[in-house]
């Protein structure tokens, strides 16, 4: 541009077209663009060839065929060896999401127990923290997997030697057993109560919000939240005689009898994703804790707020702010790595969808299934924790 | 104006006392460090009452009760399983690992030909560490042996073939050498790639910032998993009938594409942090798109993320594991694959290779998470903001 300011319109084209940035910007996507397009081209028509060659029919059809195999948990929806693939697949995603979400929220709480114990003033605390965090990081999660699952719950004792642990629960080595809920007549009334309950307290916080902000008085917010989402529930049980009954496990001479069962494949993947990825959400809580400013903290305490007061009006949320990002990394993690779960033996999506592959063939379909549940998965999971970030985010000027 | 009286006023200095008990010494340590407060003083009891709970059977298990020598299972298994040991023993088999850690090393190569690996693995070391100590010379040089010139005589000596060496095939490979060999390759190809990703992404043209992004959010969002089943499946589908790789060779294109594309976010990241004056400055310089990237921008980014870059090769060290879902065996699947030898098949047998394996990984991990700590002190410029 400078050689044009001097003598302008008159050596513009003695410039050669390879030395002006512009041309060789164009030029060099072209040519990327041209190879990706070649590749592409060479890759589909290598695989329709390879597709005829092998004889194998493409198309999402075979969903609708009998699947013929059995999955070993299934616990929302009913499934037989009848069902179609189709259903096969569902009973897989629902299956991921289960231990995603259980994991996720595991891993939260002993992250965030486990990151504040190593900023803790007791040596002791901080020191066992910080072996817990240095020993589960630096081990695949794989391998704690199978730590658990043929390491510590297959060698436990047999169903007629369960073990007997509180609240009336089972342990053996086909799983942990719990006492199952049986809803009774007009049980669905205490649902409806608790999301009432959810809705009120919402309401209630917002005019809370709305009245302190104009009139100074706080509301006991929380307490009331409580009582509301507990309260109107048990109230509604009450109005309709209490209709839930508990079915005990009863040991039996050979088999545990009633109650449900979770089987060791998910407590195991359940396991080692919840401690695996609370190590990383410990250091993210801890650099997160660290990184608000001492002075914060010390200006929260000269204004006369105590150190309860200070750590929940003035470190947590600021901390958040810094926690947040990473956070939802981590539970990306999670949930990719509940993929893992075909090396225990939970039926999740991946271990169907090998399944399927393994009676079908159909490997294109199933890995173009396994990438646009996945992919919309993490879609999903940034764009809640995008929405949080940006709710929680520092309104500047 | 009275006569004073001053004879209670001290002449000479007192001799400085030592301070009391509760504030010197280990009283002062405990009293801090465990009991400030009542809550902490709690804290530390029931962390006590944990540790005496937890510790002694977790020592017990580890050392005392632990079998370290036997021809077989016997040693491992109480008598009514079989055995020799008293019935209600529970130890850590170590000799099932004593007996297979060739095998857990090497995985089913020729033992004939075991000098081969343990020659690269030397050679490995004796470059490796001369370019992790700060204050050893040539380290351009060594850099360039190491990431160019080993590889090539490795690979030689590991597959064979040439030069009278016999031809090992990749499918008797196993153990802690596939782990290595494929956390080297993917270590080694991910941060060139991901480089160069990073700088796509970051770039102002709109064709190559979308291939980028395409590739690096494509591959972020699925598990790695489904990468090496799609290398597994996919690639024999995508190339011309007649072609095939090898099954390593397929492992480890997907275990260095999927690691590139996380290497691209943590490069990208340290490129954002660099203040907009640096690429200023370096245009004012008249210098060049990849002068001032090469000689400016990824010199100060690169360092910024060390941290981020390493904590990429453990994530990649750790993941090598998964190559056993594909079949491959690796040290945790050759581990795992041991577990059915009906020779050593005993309760404790799973659980002591499962921890030998972990301590291995943990010993990889744990050293470069050190050594990253350490290179970014030395590196600390004090511009950090």
């Amino acid at each position: 541009m400078a050689s044009q300011d001097i003598s302008p319109g008159t050596d513009g084209g003695k410039v050669s077209l390879l030395n002006d940035p512009r041309f060789r910007g164009y030029l060099f996507q072209a040519l990327a663009l041209l190879v990706i397009v070649v590749l592409g081209y060479w890759i589909v028509n290598n695989t329709i060839a390879n597709l005829q060659r092998a004889r194998l029919a493409t198309g999402f059809g075979f969903l609708d065929g009998r699947a013929g195999f059995d999955i070993s948990s299934s616990p929302y929806l009913s499934y037989s060896s009848d069902s179609t693939f189709a259903k096969a697949l569902l009973v897989g995603i629902l299956n991921t999401l289960t231990v995603a979400i259980a994991g996720i929220i595991t891993a939260t709480i002993i992250g965030f127990i486990i990151g504040i114990g190593r900023l803790s003033h007791n040596w002791l605390i901080r020191k066992i923290c910080t072996v817990y965090v240095e020993l589960f990081r630096n081990i695949p999660p794989l391998l704690v997997i199978f730590f658990w699952y043929s390491g510590v719950l297959a060698v436990l004792p047999q169903a007629r030697q369960s073990i007997a642990m509180p609240f009336g629960t089972y342990l053996n080595n086909r799983g942990f057993y719990i006492p199952s809920l049986i809803m009774g007549e007009g049980a669905w009334l205490a649902g409806v109560a608790f999301l009432l309950g959810i809705v009120t307290a919402f309401l209630v916080r917002r005019w809370a919000r709305k009245r302190q902000m104009a009139t100074g008085q706080p509301f006991p917010v929380v307490l009331t939240s409580i009582a509301l989402i507990l309260g109107l529930p048990l109230l509604a049980l009450a109005i309709k005689g209490f209709p839930l009954t508990w079915d005990y496990p009863i040991l039996g001479a050979f088999n545990l009898k009633g109650g449900s069962q979770v089987g060791p494949e998910f407590i195991s993947l359940y396991l080692a994703l919840s401690f695996y990825t609370a190590s990383f959400i410990a250091e993210i809580v801890r650099a997160g804790i660290r990184g608000v400013g001492k002075g914060q903290s010390e200006a929260a305490h000269a204004l006369g707020l105590r150190s309860g007061a200070t750590t929940r009006l003035v470190v947590v949320p600021q901390a958040m702010r810094i926690i947040t990002p990473p956070l939802a990394s981590q539970y990306l993690n999670l949930t990719k790595n509940s993929s893992l779960a075909i090396a225990a033996g939970y039926p999740d999506l991946f271990a169907v969808g090998g399944t399927i592959l393994n009676q079908t063939g159909r490997s294109l379909e199933v890995v173009v299934i396994f990438m646009i549940v996945y992919l919309s998965l993490s879609v999903l999971t940034s764009l809640f924790m995008n929405w949080y970030n940006a709710k929680m985010a520092l309104v500047e000027r | 104006m009275t006569d004073t009286n001053i004879s209670f006023v001290r002449q000479e200095m007192l001799q400085g006392q030592t301070p009391p008990l509760g504030e010197r010494g280990i009283v002062r340590w405990v009293r801090i460090n465990l009991l400030a407060t009542p809550i902490d003083a709690v804290l530390t009891i029931l962390a006590l009452l944990a540790l005496a709970w937890f510790l002694p059977p977790l020592i017990n298990w580890l050392f005392i009760q632990a079998s370290w020598v036997g021809p077989d299972r016997s040693v491992c298994a109480t008598v009514a399983q079989g055995g020799l040991q008293p019935d209600g023993w529970s130890g850590a088999c170590w000799a099932f690992v004593n007996a297979k850690f060739s095998q857990f090393m090497y995985g089913p190569y020729p033992i004939d030909q075991l000098w081969r690996v343990n020659l690269v693995g030397i050679m490995f070391v004796a470059l490796l560490v001369p370019l992790l100590m700060p204050k050893a010379p040539y380290k351009i040089p060594n850099a360039i042996v190491f990431f160019f010139v080993f590889p090539i005589i490795a690979f030689f000596l590991l597959v064979g073939g040439w030069f009278g060496l016999p031809y090992v095939e990749t499918s008797v490979w196993g153990g802690l050498l596939v782990t290595l060999v494929i956390s080297f390759v993917g270590i080694s190809v991910s941060l060139p790639l991901g480089i160069a990703l990073a700088l796509g992404r970051r770039s102002k043209m709109p064709v190559i910032k979308m291939l980028c992004v395409i590739f690096i959010e494509m591959v972020r969002g699925i598990p790695l998993v489904t990468v090496l089943f799609m290398a597994s499946y996919m690639l024999p589908l995508f190339l011309p009938p007649g072609v095939s790789f090898d099954k390593f060779l397929r492992a480890l294109i997907g275990v260095a594409l999927f690691a590139s594309a996380y290497m691209a976010e943590v490069v990208r990241g340290g490129l954002q942090a660099i203040p907009k004056g640096q690429y200023e400055g370096a245009d004012s310089l008249g210098l060049g798109y990849w002068q001032k990237t090469g000689l400016i921008i990824l010199p100060q980014a690169l360092k910024l993320v060390i941290p981020g870059i390493v904590n990429t090769f453990i994530g990649l060290f750790k993941d090598t594991s998964l190559v056993s879902i594909i079949s491959m065996f690796d040290l945790l699947g050759t581990v795992r694959q041991h577990f059915n030898d009906p020779n050593w098949a005993s309760p404790q047998t799973p659980i002591s290779g499962l921890v030998f394996a972990g301590f291995i990984f943990w010993i990889f991990c744990f050293g470069m998470s050190r050594y990253s700590i350490f290179m970014e002190n030395r590196l600390d410029t004090g511009h950090k903001r």
